[in-house]
């Protein structure tokens, strides 16, 4: 085994996603510790220049075009083979929709541990100790790995991304290698990217949001959001329970599988403020949250906080603003 | 077409989380036990694909709680066909790692062609099981995923990234999905109908192996300081609106 630590840089639509820059910072500070490199992996089809926007003491990348595109059977085959042949000490997954592909499944292949949802990383005198936020954002977990080597899947924003790009005064050593196993018999066939549906309001340039969440309870009472937004001229949006139940447009769906959004003023009204939604708005310059449970995780971000009744807040605003 | 939906419970979030003496645990004792919520997902997406293509649906779980046939008395009401669960002594709080295994192994002997599991648990500290009882029985994994069609021996699986984007897979059976959402919400079983098929309903029991453990262990386990907590205003509805729209004015985001 190496000191070596590992990162898998994801990169979607030919741009490397943040949680890759979030990981290279913390994986070069830990690799430093531990006594060995930073090595960025990249999986893709010509992307020398993606490779060489990672500030990792070497970047990794691996050219085919079975991996042009994100394939969880090929990128598993191909890390599970880099791993082995390469026996990093430490291998990061960001815990995005890619990474939780990979990261289970390599524990398995590999017989390495994973400590997953981890917002917090260290070496404690060469001993790697993990931090997993589970339990809905409620309970931090502090693990350390039976062996020495292990894989961490990341969540994103848990380390900050500027400490990953490429500097001054830092020139990653580059290797390409071509693929180390056979790609050619996958059962899985990636098709085709499907773009959001277009045409519907823009909840990411309104400079006011009125978010509603499980609190609105029904289909029924959707109208009462409607007319708030409609008075201060602007769009509803909501957390992923409203969009999964149909009741709104997947287009207005704030967070990680939604949409990121700085409003001047989020209104989040019945919103507990899961770690997934609270990844899409925690951002907003001013947040102000309505939820009957005085404990929900929302007002841990929130500026400013009640626990009325959303269904009686809404009208009585809604006339409020009307004037 | 043979559908297994693994699933696992998990304790209710909503409930107040105790942690152990030791610190290294939650007080599983103390805790309500529901079903994780995608794998409530899971269950509707089994159910919908067998109702398209023709079928059965197995429901299959390791029981941690003594309490799993509820889950999958509630399951069979939905539309399963059938229900099997795992014992032996595994307690609450059992790792991923371990009921994966443990899944793998009971799955196996099923010869299923898809087998749709939530894409996560609130409890998973050591991973999702979904791409560890993939691995374990040598099948496709795609995970993230909010709606599957199947035809001709494949799967067209819909998978979601940031922003809205989705990715479409073409996958040969068999193969694992992790679900995020079902094509449509859940369907609700009525308790009445869920107390008929208790009476009545045959669990199947498989003697679960050794526990293959998580590979990590917990040394610390704490509530997160938050940096920071809201200012709460006390007051009825009426207060509350007047405070909002006193911001919302302040801020000149009052329309005309």
């Amino acid at each position: 085994m190496t000191h070596d630590v590992f990162i898998l840089a994801e990169h979607l639509k030919g741009k490397v996603s943040d949680i890759s820059f979030e990981m290279t910072g913390k994986g070069r500070q830990l690799a430093a510790a531990l006594g060995g490199k930073a090595v960025a992996v990249v999986l893709g089809r010509g992307v020398k220049s993606l490779a060489e926007s990672l500030g990792a003491d070497s970047v990794l990348y691996v050219d085919d075009p079975a991996l042009a595109e994100f394939n969880p059977q090929a990128y598993g085959r191909v890390l599970a083979a880099l791993i082995k042949d390469r026996a990093p000490r430490l291998v990061m997954v960001g815990n995005t929709s890619m990474g939780m592909d990979l990261a289970a499944a390599l524990s398995v292949t590999t017989g390495l541990p994973l400590m997953a949802y981890v917002n917090g990383l260290a070496a404690e005198g060469g001993a790697l100790v993990a931090t997993s936020q589970i339990y809905g954002g409620k309970i931090q977990a502090e693990a350390v790995p039976g062996g020495e080597a292990c894989i961490v899947s990341c969540l994103a924003g848990a380390f900050p991304a500027d400490a990953g790009r490429v500097g001054a005064g830092l020139a990653p050593a580059l290797e390409q290698i071509a693929s180390p196993v056979p790609l050619a018999d996958l059962q899985v066939k990636f098709v085709r990217m499907i773009e959001p549906q277009g045409g519907d309001v823009d909840i990411t340039q309104q400079p006011i949001l009125v978010s509603i969440g499980r609190g609105i309870g029904g289909q029924e009472n959707i109208e009462l959001a409607q007319e708030l937004a409609e008075a201060l001229g602007t769009a509803v949006s909501a957390s992923r329970p409203v969009t999964d139940a149909g009741w709104l447009p997947k287009t207005r769906q704030v967070g990680k599988s939604g949409l990121t959004v700085k409003p001047q003023i989020y209104l989040a009204f019945g919103i507990s403020g899961a770690p997934e939604h609270l990844e899409g708005m925690r951002g907003a310059e001013m947040i102000i949250a309505v939820n009957t449970d005085p404990k929900a995780p929302i007002f841990d971000v929130a500026h400013y906080g009640a626990t009325c009744d959303m269904l009686d807040l809404l009208p009585a605003l809604t006339e409020k603003i009307k004037g | 077409m043979n559908i297994v939906v693994p699933i696992k419970q998990i304790p209710n979030l909503t409930d107040e989380l105790e942690i152990n003496g030791e610190g290294t645990n939650l007080d599983h004792d103390a805790l309500q036990y529901v079903l994780n919520e995608f794998d409530e997902h899971a269950i509707e997406e089994a159910v919908l694909a067998k109702e398209a293509a023709g079928g059965t649906v197995t429901v299959i779980g390791v029981d941690t709680t003594g309490e799993l046939d509820g889950a999958l008395h509630a399951a069979l009401a939905k539309g399963a066909d059938k229900a099997a669960k795992i014992t032996g002594d595994f307690p609450r709080g059992t790792d991923s790692h371990t009921q994966a295994k443990l899944l793998a192994d009971a799955i196996k002997g099923l010869s299923p062609d898809l087998v749709l599991t939530g894409v996560q648990a609130a409890d998973d500290r050591d991973g999702q099981i979904g791409p560890m009882i993939a691995t374990h029985l040598g099948l496709p994994y795609v995970g993230v995923v909010t709606g599957v069609a199947v035809k001709d021996g494949k799967a067209m699986v819909h998978k979601e990234y940031a922003g809205g984007l989705m990715g479409e897979f073409e996958v040969s059976l068999p193969m694992v999905v992790g679900v995020q959402a079902a094509h449509q919400p859940p369907r609700y079983a009525p308790v009445s109908k869920v107390r008929q098929i208790a009476k009545t309903a045959k669990i199947d029991e498989i003697a679960g192996g050794e526990a293959a453990g998580a590979g990590s262990a917990v040394r610390r386990m704490f509530k997160p300081q938050s940096a920071g907590h809201a200012e709460m205003w006390e007051g009825g509805p009426e207060e509350v609106a007047e405070k909002i729209a006193a911001l919302i004015k302040e801020k000149g985001l009052l329309k005309g």
